[in-house]
């Protein structure tokens, strides 16, 4: 039963992934390549198509996935098998986590994670911007200095309007992206 | 569920669907949108749970966005509000995607598409680094706790530490701290008596 697969599949997938979208892409692509569902480089192109989509990468691959093999009903099996495991450890999390939360020991290995979630948010910050701005062409590691340029502008306004919304500059960049590359480079 | 909590909970579901519809590039660059729109624009969470928020998403099995939206939703209306937000959260990349599936390649490789997540992922860095220098902001004059995040970054940048271990050590970190009745993370300033 292909559907009951799609949820179990994409259930052990998100009961054993930490840390992440990208860190599923090993066992996903160890899944679902060796079941024959979709091949090799299908995984490795879809993964460029969800760079440029919105959305956790977890859940377009599951969507894709689960389209591909069963339609609708097939991309609902395989969303709820990716969402159910966080779902419910969550849950289950925050209920603990509501009653724990004025346990001294609770408190004090928060006050210790909070700076850790601010090497980790500048850490993913880092990856995302050298992403941004180095390019590789021919083996050699280049600066983009479009991309320097967007970046440079998009924190100049985002530094003068302050009550600027993240939207409003993700649209910003978008334009800025289409005219810079489309018309200027 | 009484009426504040069911409006609440549709609140989430927009929310989040917003947030959803507008994430490029994962499950970190959504925190600043989740911040902008849940911890400053409704006052849902303060800034210091969402930090929490974000480390018990990092450290629990599944993608960070699904923890997060299911973390957040709970805490502000119940179980509902983790059902709502979580789906708020997944719905606009089901819909994008089956509307992609079958011109997929097409899409991918548009020009005009590139070009326009070319300058996104300028935004994106910027969202982050303006998050960064806010976060930054509530450990002026904590020497030791900056000194922690400092040491976080150094091991998971140039010792590739994976960020679940680092996690952990922050972990063991309090625990024996407070075992231990040192109070290092607050920097030596006198903590509140217990």
């Amino acid at each position: 039963m292909i559907l009951l697969e799609l949820f179990y599949v994409f259930f052990t997938i998100g009961l054993f992934t930490f840390g992440g979208g990208y860190a599923m892409i090993p066992l996903l692509q160890q899944e679902i390549t060796a079941r024959g569902w979709v091949d090799e480089a299908t995984v490795i192109d879809f993964i460029a198509v969800s760079e440029s989509t919105p959305g956790p990468f977890a859940i377009n691959m599951a969507t894709f996935v689960g389209n591909k093999m069963a339609g609708i009903p097939g991309c609902i099996c395989a969303v709820a098998g990716m969402v159910v495991p966080s779902f419910v450890i969550i849950l289950i999390v925050a209920r603990f986590f509501q009653g724990f939360a004025d346990n001294p020991y609770v408190t004090n290995v928060f006050r210790y994670l909070r700076p850790v979630v601010l090497g980790l948010i500048s850490y993913a910050a880092l990856n995302i911007i050298t992403k941004t701005v180095i390019v590789y062409e021919n083996g050699a590691a280049n600066i983009n200095i479009w991309a320097v340029a967007i970046t440079a502008v998009i924190f100049l306004i985002s530094r003068k309007l302050k009550n600027i919304h993240p939207i409003v500059l993700i649209m910003i960049s978008a334009v800025m992206g289409v005219v810079l590359y489309g018309f200027v480079v | 569920m009484n009426d504040e909590k069911k409006q609440l909970a549709k609140q989430l579901l927009f929310v989040f669907f917003k947030i959803g519809l507008f994430t490029f590039g994962g499950g970190y660059a959504m925190i600043p949108l989740i911040e902008r729109e849940v911890v400053e624009s409704k006052g849902w969470i303060d800034e210091e749970r969402m930090m929490d928020v974000i480390a018990i998403s990092e450290s629990t099995p599944g993608p960070i966005a699904i923890n997060m939206a299911t973390f957040v939703g709970y805490h502000t209306a119940g179980v509902w509000g983790s059902v709502l937000a979580t789906l708020g959260v997944v719905l606009p990349s089901v819909i994008i995607i089956l509307i992609l599936s079958g011109i997929y390649t097409a899409f991918r490789s548009n020009v005009w598409v590139g070009y326009a997540f070319m300058g996104i992922k300028s935004a994106v860095c910027v969202l982050l680094i303006n998050n960064i220098i806010k976060l930054s902001k509530q450990f002026r004059g904590k020497f030791n706790a900056a000194l922690v995040a400092a040491a976080a970054f150094l091991l998971l940048a140039f010792l590739n530490v994976k960020g679940i271990f680092v996690i952990m050590g922050a972990i063991a970190a309090g625990i024996i701290t407070e075992l231990a009745h040192i109070d290092f993370i607050n920097g030596g300033k006198a903590d509140d008596p217990a």
